[in-house]
């Protein structure tokens, strides 16, 4: 049983663990605003908003939301966001009058993105709408909406309210501790964190999950906190979270995880989980192992770390026993020296063919250090060993840069396959150092900063 | 005046999620589910089915396979090639071979991957290259056209080239998948609600399914999410599944496909392959070309035929060919059976001259504008009573030309000339990004080739207190033909838009209708509206001239009003008076194009009733190391005629554009070496987002009217802008060319893997 509320009212749900948001509303409230186009999240016809524990109101995908994860959240859909005497919201008002809306059918879902962005006081349109498709509009008219909209003030009627305190039926553990006795007596349980990826194995695999947990509830799991010496970022804190984090630190960090999803995936995506599922096309380890991260793993009351890139073992491998789970990964800091690389046949919510991260750092026109890691490479995420070698303690130019290239065919054999051939996988990552060297003298090398 | 701009009529219902789209309907208590079971190989024979699991899982009320269909097996558009479920044969991996009935979407999906399945597989047909080599084709042989002596031609002419290009198909990705409700009715009748573009095929087909007449079965269509040609004909599967279901059992059935289902079930836009021979002068001035079209059709008929025929139909865009020949091959292949797609052919078609442009410009070292402005077709004023018009290479003769002036207004708009002028300096000093620009011209014939298709009928009714309910045999697709067409009855009545009431499209209202396809919906229903409104309006009008004894030609409606001489009515005032007087206020209109008649065989005739025009100028910047690239500025101006709503068509035209531009560069389409569709949803299939759209995008619509005789002279405009996105891929080819000296020569989709590799080898 869960609580929530739906469109200002609370509302009591018997549910299984893996009902979707997107179902309950469409079968068992019949309410129909809410589209299904993809049922993976990556079309955002089934966007709503979801304001969480802190507060904040955010877009997600409810195809891949289960009911258990909004327990204690507040939700809008597209039937609520009207005010009480019908007045449109601004977003609406404007998708009128700018044309937004052809077929239609992606129109709830991008008034709710719209809303959620309005709320918030975004502009980045373009970013905002990025989880949202549209095959008719070619998108110009609406932006056009949400240029204007963003001109008008939020309605007063929507409130972010949360419903009384209440406790979930399910495994939903309110802190690290909690979740760790859990996990011990359930250690073949599936742990949830955003359910972007496991949503997926409920939609698509269909599969039967048995136990599972629902993490987002364990505050103390979902921060990042700074000290002198590290950056830690705790297993549940959310890909939005980690963009604000890394935007001063390490800012090509954070315009990689621009790309990274979408809004409504980034609101709902965990750090934790992009690490533990161990996908070799995961855009966040490459970067971390170039950062020198360390993962800390917890099991009952045991924990120990590891460096990051001895995590991932082989293809769908990794150094986790069965009840440990990624409590935080930490960042040392350093001097920003990164630039990270993510390449895909569309810039926006795509997964990466390939993805290069390369923290070299030059002192006195000598390479002194350099880590680079890739994901789409290999098996796993995984380091240029060879490559760095042939860098460090020579001079960073283009004479060794070129000589260095040969060194990638040591450290990969990428694979084919719909996202890219392995020559091209491997012409890429060997054209992305040399992208990162030009880059370091100024030359332009992203295509993103050119201007009409 | 109604006529003009004007908001989607539906947008209010858009907005507030309260339009309805089929899977919205609530059903009835006891509807069934509905789910295929589908094939894991492309080529072969099932060895035997053991469906024990799927009928016993959870939910599961009934299991059908191909022996348990009382009529006729087939949901094909043409050839009655296409059985709703494997007659024992499975010629694609995705083929539906078993039908679930179940009490739940989840339950019937989850039931479907339960059989068990032993396949004695052949060898499969997958690529163009393998259905050359195994002769796999429709039709008796390929299909030619010629102009003149192309043989000759091409052996005087001065310079020569020749090469190939593959062009991808796509995946149409409308938003909303197919989707289909059933609900029986007495006596064997049956109501079917869809999302489809053709209604009444689908009645056709649940008839035969059923082995009922035509009468028996009335189909509705509210709206589509989305159809763009993908539901022509690719959900007459499900309604037919569903039909099925509801005569057996006796419940209404519901049948939506999951969207990897849609995927790697339906039908794509044709892939091709396109080769060439071409002779030309100095100037790039056309003296004979050949084209050698393939089409990957896949494995059944479909609409494969007539769209290879609008391709060959378009091989000379907007350009003169003096010699020509057009050879078609229609290959077979064990992949999902292509279908209709905005453009219908005409887009691989025109691929195929533009290549040619542009390798030509390349060669001679000149602008590709210049090489298509010397080539273009005459405009009628230039040569009007002096010489006959040029024709195509299906002899119809080009009277409607206005492709060099729309083209000059467009290259200084766009300040084309000083921009590439731009491009070349900016590219001389930046070694790893590269600019390029292109213009592309449009010519797009509009009309259905199967000519007794271009015919359309209308419903009106009005109603004593004045209100209007506008019935017509187009769909709705979010293409804004429901509000044109009631613009359309508002003018003609002289009333408020809000006065006419836009209802479903219902067969048991409309009989006998054809596709709302080949961007004729306006033009087609459009005047059966506007003949249903006129017999309406002589109606009334004979009725008041008696009455008020005027001329019934002084009878006049217009705002709101009917005035006779000196009698001024309301409009509701003039109904409720001919009702009284017993005036039939219900009309059919009908229309039928004129002109139209060719013969396909030969490629010779009229099968177009005018072209539309249009012309495009796109910027891009390509990153030559990983090949990532992007549009920068893309200015269109384009030809509605006399706009019925410029609002909606520049609507059209926007997403058309981007539409065009998504299927040229990121959307890939990739099989397994199994014929396994490897990208079957939008994680791996890339269809543009908001930030891909031209970062400046300027559109603007050509002033001036449709001389041939269409609804107030506007022009069709639903398919001509998604060919305005081939600038794009020329941009992209301007853009690698600066990296050496050979022709890039892209195929098409240029992905960023294309563009990378295509730099690589002009560089080295």
């Amino acid at each position: 049983m869960v609580t929530f509320l739906l469109n200002g009212e609370t509302v009591t749900a018997q549910t299984s663990a893996t009902t979707t948001l997107l179902d309950y509303l469409r079968d068992t409230r019949r309410m129909t605003g809410t589209k299904e186009g993809c049922n993976e999240g990556d079309c955002g016809a089934c966007s709503v908003i979801v304001t969480g524990l802190d507060g904040v109101a955010r877009a997600m995908n409810a195809c891949i939301l289960f009911l258990p994860q909004l327990h204690g959240r507040a939700v809008y859909t597209v039937e609520g966001i009207a005010g009480p005497n019908g007045e449109l919201h601004p977003v609406q008002r404007a998708m009128i009058d700018h044309h937004g809306s052809q077929c239609g059918f992606c129109t709830p879902g991008f008034v709710m993105a719209m809303v959620a962005a309005h709320s918030n006081g975004a502009t980045d349109h373009n970013d905002q709408i990025a989880g949202n498709l549209c095959r008719c509009t070619g998108y110009a008219p609406i932006i056009r909406a949400a240029e204007a909209a963003a001109l008008e003030p939020v309605p007063s009627w929507l409130q972010q309210v949360l419903p009384a305190p209440s406790v979930s039926s399910f495994a939903a553990p309110c802190s690290g501790d909690e979740l760790a006795e859990w996990y011990e007596d359930f250690p073949d349980a599936t742990l949830i964190g955003g359910a972007t990826d496991v949503g997926l194995w409920v939609t698509k695999g269909l599969r039967d999950l048995g136990p599972v947990a629902f993490l987002s509830g364990c505050t103390d799991l979902r921060t990042i906190t700074t000290s002198d010496t590290e950056i830690r970022i705790g297993a549940v804190a959310t890909i939005t979270q980690l963009l604000e984090a890394m935007a001063l630190p390490h800012p090509s960090f954070a315009e990689m995880l621009r790309r990274y999803g979408s809004v409504q995936v980034r609101n709902a995506a965990t750090i934790g989980g992009n690490i533990a599922n161990g996908s070799p096309i995961g855009d966040t380890p490459p970067a971390l192992i170039a950062l020198d991260a360390r993962l800390h793993l917890r099991r009952g009351s045991t924990r120990r770390d590891l460096a990051l890139e001895d995590f991932f073992i082989e293809y769908g491998k990794q150094d986790r026993q069965a009840g440990e789970f990624v409590e935080a990964v930490t960042i040392p800091r350093q001097s920003d020296n990164l630039r990270c690389y993510k390449l895909s046949k569309r810039f926006d919510q795509d997964i990466s063919a390939v993805c290069g991260c390369f923290n070299i750092a030059v002192e006195a026109g000598r390479v002194k250090s350099a880590r680079i890691a890739f994901g789409g490479m290999a098996g796993t995420p995984k380091r240029a060993l060879a490559v760095e070698k042939a860098l460090i303690g020579k001079a960073w130019s283009e004479d060794v840069i070129e000589a260095a290239l040969p060194e990638f065919e040591t450290d990969f054999a990428p694979l084919s396959d719909m996202r890219a051939s392995a020559e091209y996988r491997m012409i890429a990552a060997q054209n992305m150092l040399r992208r990162a060297y030009v880059e370091s003298l100024g030359v332009g090398a992203n295509v993103l900063e050119v201007r009409p | 005046m109604s006529l003009g701009p004007h908001p989607h009529d539906a947008a209010l219902l858009h907005v507030t999620g309260a339009a309805r789209y089929t899977d919205d309907i609530a059903t009835p208590e006891g509807t069934l589910h509905l789910a295929f079971g589908l094939s894991e190989v492309a080529c072969g024979e099932i060895a035997a089915m053991d469906l024990g699991a799927v009928t016993q899982a959870d939910g599961v009320v009934a299991v059908f396979t191909a022996k348990d269909l009382p009529f006729a097996n087939d949901v094909s558009p043409s050839a009655h090639d296409e059985p709703l479920l494997s007659d024992g044969s499975v010629h694609y991996l995705g083929q539906p071979l078993f039908l679930v009935a179940a009490t739940s979407h989840l339950a019937a999906r989850k039931a479907a991957r339960l059989g068990q399945i032993k396949y004695s597989e052949k060898p499969a047909i997958l690529t163009i290259d393998e259905a050359i080599k195994a002769d796999s084709h429709f039709e008796d042989g390929p299909r030619v056209y010629t102009k003149g002596d192309p043989d000759g031609a091409l052996k005087s002419a001065k310079h020569r080239l020749h090469g190939s290009i593959e062009i991808g198909g796509q995946e149409h990705f409308y938003l909303e998948g197919h989707a289909a409700l059933a609900v029986p009715q007495e006596a064997g009748d049956m109501v079917v609600h869809a999302s489809s573009q053709h209604p009444t095929e689908i009645q056709h087909k649940v008839a035969e399914a059923l082995g009922v007449a035509m009468h028996a079965v009335r189909v509705e269509v509210r709206r589509m999410g989305g159809g763009f040609g993908g539901k022509e004909s690719q959900g007459n599967a499900l309604c037919v599944a569903c039909a099925i279901v509801a005569d057996k059992l006796g419940h209404p059935a519901k049948m939506r496909y999951d969207r990897d289902d849609d995927m790697i079930i339906t039908g794509k836009r044709h892939e091709f392959r396109i080769s060439y021979d071409v002779g030309f002068d100095a100037d790039g001035r056309l003296e004979a070309v050949t084209f050698e079209q393939f089409a990957r059709c896949g494995w059944a008929q479909d609409l494969s035929l007539p769209v290879a025929d609008r391709a060959m139909l378009h091989a000379d865009n907007a350009y003169l060919l003096p010699h020509a020949r057009i050879t078609s091959h229609r290959l077979r292949t064990n992949t999902q059976s292509n279908t209709a797609f905005r453009g219908f052919g005409g887009p691989q078609g025109m691929v195929g001259i533009e290549r040619v442009m542009d390798h030509i410009a390349h060669h001679l070292r000149l602008d590709p504008l210049a090489v298509r402005r010397v080539n273009f077709y005459a405009s009628g004023g230039s040569i009007s009573a002096k010489t006959k018009p040029q024709t195509t290479p299906y002899g119809m003769e080009v009277e409607d030309a206005i492709i060099a002036e729309l083209t000059d207004q467009l290259a200084q708009s766009s300040d084309y000339e000083a921009r590439r002028a731009r491009v070349a300096k900016w590219n001389a000093t930046n070694p790893v990004l590269k600019r390029g620009i292109a213009l592309s011209p449009v010519k797009f014939g509009i009309s259905f080739t199967l000519t007794h298709l271009n015919q359309a009928g209308a419903l009106v009714h009005i109603y004593s207190d004045g209100s209007v309910h506008l019935n017509h045999g187009g769909t709705e697709m979010g293409q804004g033909l429901f509000v044109k067409v009631a613009q359309v009855a508002a003018q003609s009545f002289g009333v408020p838009l809000d006065t006419i009431k836009i209802t479903a499209t219902d067969t048991a209202k409309v009989p006998n209708t054809s596709a709302t396809a080949a961007s004729s919906g306006s033009d087609l229903n459009g005047m059966a509206v506007l003949d249903a409104c006129n017999r309406l309006k002589a109606r009334i009008a004979d009725f008041l001239a008696t009455r008020f004894d005027v001329k019934p030609e002084h009878v006049a409606f217009e705002d709101g009003h009917v005035s006779a001489g000196s009698t001024r009515l309301s409009f509701a005032e003039a109904a409720a008076l001919a009702y009284q007087n017993r005036i039939s206020l219900s009309a059919t209109g009908f229309y039928a194009t004129p002109d139209v008649a060719w013969d396909r065989i030969k490629g010779e005739g009229r099968p177009f009733f005018y072209f539309a025009y249009g012309a495009a100028v796109s910027e891009v910047v390509i990153d030559t190391l990983t090949g990532e690239n992007r549009i920068l500025r893309t200015d269109i101006l384009h030809d509605c005629g006399r706009s019925l709503n410029p609002d909606i068509d520049i609507g059209q035209i926007e997403g058309g554009f981007v539409q065009g531009a998504g299927w040229l560069t990121m959307e890939e389409l990739v099989w397994d070496g199994k014929g396994r569709l490897s990208t079957h949803a939008p994680a791996t299939y890339k269809i543009p987002c908001a930030s891909d759209r031209p970062e400046v995008f300027n559109v603007a619509l050509w002033e001036g009217d449709n001389p041939a005789q269409t609804i107030y002279r506007s022009k069709a405009v639903g398919e001509p802008p998604l060919m305005l996105g081939l600038s794009v891929w020329l941009a992209l080819s301007d853009a690698v060319a600066s990296c050496g000296e050979d022709y890039p020569a892209l195929a098409t989709p240029v992905t960023p893997e294309r563009v990378a590799l295509a730099c690589k080898a002009l560089r080295s």
